[in-house]
């Protein structure tokens, strides 16, 4: 009997509850800082350790030499590091589109925002790649016919140090194209060119909007940091340079 | 006549039951203080470990082993503590690229959070990569807004949760951002956003409403605000009603303290977001007091911020 008391009465108290309206009486914010001050939880770094060990030892493998730092911010218009790796992209992705399609790449484009750290003076490691290129972004080909190709130097006419390889821009005192050239020669109407650059641009990223709706696209599987540990690893030296493949007079 | 008579027995029988058990004293007129907690991080994006000293702009800052000190520290104070993040738990170090978030959702099961949304950057291994490192998570992974039908996440994400501590219920629901142009369809493949506004309509009316929530909070990876017409923080609760505190992401913005706006029928909303990486935890105290007869309109709270 008393066990039937006791239900019905936590009923009843629950039922109260509810009726009985939570009323919010106060509300307040802060934000805490995360700093040296606070002790470390054992629990976290004993599980961490033996993935930090792993990843400290394979980025720390040495693959090449830079004897001088370069940054993106060395621009406009073009940059040494900016140069190396649209470089690199054409040097390693034209083999492999070749043998896939039987055509060669005419030019990459990548974008200035997506070198993401300074090529430092020293020892270029795995870690050097993995600090320009953290994402995931991989290399696709796409077929531009010759009036999107011309939307593509328009696009680059802002001045904006996005990296470009195999083609030459120059602009005039007032921002205007003076010179266009893809693969050393001018844009033909009634071709098609090979434009190298990464997915994330290919999705119209960065406002790229040329490269929607392709002729035909190649994707090769082929992330943009593998890329560059695949360039470093080949080089002995890497010393990029500024030039004139874009450049205002 | 049969069922009055019954009616009346059983109400006589629950007075002496309150009246001989005093424990249940407690759900009467005196009036009891519950407090909740809510500890949020956004976008720590694989910042496992603290940025090193040399850092030019966060040296020393941040790190899960310090952040969990921290929570346990807040945890022994009060133990009704709701431990959320806003997405972008994926990639920024090589402990993403190594190991494809594994450390990150092993990380926040072992913190005890309890509920994440999906951030752009959890797409970065696509959707079979998130789909992978979701036996990882012990905390809820909520979305209301992106439809997951056709693609291998499918049923592995809630559109909202209902979290009961101390008596209080919380609705929890997740709104993620707009996928074209910052995802690839590579990666989302057939996963179907849904308009944020719309979706958190639904989500207020069933919490609020059909399951009578006292909290509703939404974690947003939206992003705080733009200077271009796009769905933000700011015009989700400018432009709704029923969320008390929505969580932002995506914007890496290092609010110097939790925004009060005022919703579409003029009561108060907050909105918070800790930077990035790691580096902040935010706090949000809810003091709630129970049994008190007359009802008060939620801005009728103090907020201190």
């Amino acid at each position: 009997m008393f066990k039937k008391f006791c239900l019905l009465g936590l009923l009843l108290a629950l039922f109260a509850c509810k009726e009985s309206q939570v009323t919010l009486n106060a509300i307040e914010g802060t934000q805490l800082a995360i700093t040296d001050s606070l002790p470390q939880d054992q629990q976290v770094l004993d599980y961490i350790a033996p993935f930090k060990k792993h990843i400290n030892d394979e980025m720390s493998a040495v693959l090449a030499y830079a004897p001088q730092s370069h940054s993106k911010t060395e621009g406009p218009y073009n940059t040494a590091i900016g140069n190396m790796m649209a470089d690199a992209v054409l040097e390693l992705s034209n083999p492999i589109f070749k043998s896939r399609t039987g055509h060669e790449i005419d030019g990459v484009l990548l974008n200035h925002g997506g070198i993401r750290s300074t090529l430092n003076a020293g020892d270029v490691t795995m870690r050097t790649a993995y600090d320009i290129m953290p994402f995931e972004n991989s290399i696709i080909v796409v077929e531009l016919n010759a009036d999107k190709v011309r939307d593509m130097f328009n696009y680059l006419k802002s001045g904006k140090a996005h990296p470009i390889a195999n083609m030459q821009l120059i602009l005039g005192e007032d921002d205007s194209i003076v010179k266009t050239l893809v693969n050393g020669k001018p844009i033909e109407d009634g071709k098609t060119y090979f434009i190298a650059t990464n997915d994330y641009l290919r999705q119209g990223g960065d406002g790229m909007v040329f490269f929607e709706d392709p002729v035909s696209e190649t994707v090769l599987n082929y992330k943009v940091r593998s890329v560059l540990i695949d360039y470093f690893k080949e080089k002995d030296t890497i010393a990029p340079v500024r030039d004139n493949r874009f450049i205002k007079e | 006549m049969m069922e009055r008579r019954s009616f009346l027995k059983q109400t006589s029988i629950a007075t002496a039951a309150f009246s001989v058990l005093p424990a249940f004293e407690t759900f009467g007129a005196s009036s009891e203080t519950k407090k909740i907690t809510i500890l949020h991080t956004n976008d720590v994006h694989s910042h496992i470990e603290p940025f090193p000293a040399s850092d030019a702009s966060y040296a020393n800052q941040g790190g899960a082993a310090r952040r969990l000190s921290l929570i346990n520290r807040i945890r022994q104070e009060n133990s009704n503590v709701l431990l959320l993040d806003a997405g972008d738990i994926f990639q920024g170090t090589p402990y993403f690229n190594f190991y494809g978030g594994e450390l990150e959702f092993k990380l926040m099961s072992m913190m005890s959070y309890d509920a994440a949304t999906i951030g752009n950057h959890d797409f970065d291994n696509g959707v079979e990569g998130l789909a992978k490192q979701m036996p990882n998570a012990s905390f809820k992974m909520i979305s209301s807004n992106y439809d997951f039908s056709n693609t291998i996440m499918e049923g592995l994400t809630k559109p909202y949760e209902i979290f009961i501590k101390d008596g209080i219920k919380i609705g929890v629901f997740g709104l993620g951002i707009q996928l074209k142009g910052l995802v690839t369809e590579a990666l989302s493949k057939e996963t179907q956003y849904l308009d944020p506004l719309e979706i958190a309509q639904d989500m207020t009316r069933k919490l609020k409403h059909e399951e009578k929530c006292d909290l509703v909070i939404c974690l947003s990876h939206l992003g705080y605000e733009y200077r271009f017409d796009k769905i933000s923080d700011v015009k989700l609760a400018q432009q709704t009603q029923d969320i008390d505190l929505i969580i932002g992401g995506h914007t890496h913005t290092f609010l110097p303290k939790p925004v009060v706006l005022k919703n579409k029928i003029g009561r108060d909303v907050l909105v918070n977001q800790v930077g990035w990486a790691g580096i902040n935890l935010g706090r949000i105290d809810f003091e709630f007091s129970t049994a008190s007869k007359e009802s008060k309109p939620v801005d009728a709270a103090v907020i201190t911020v």
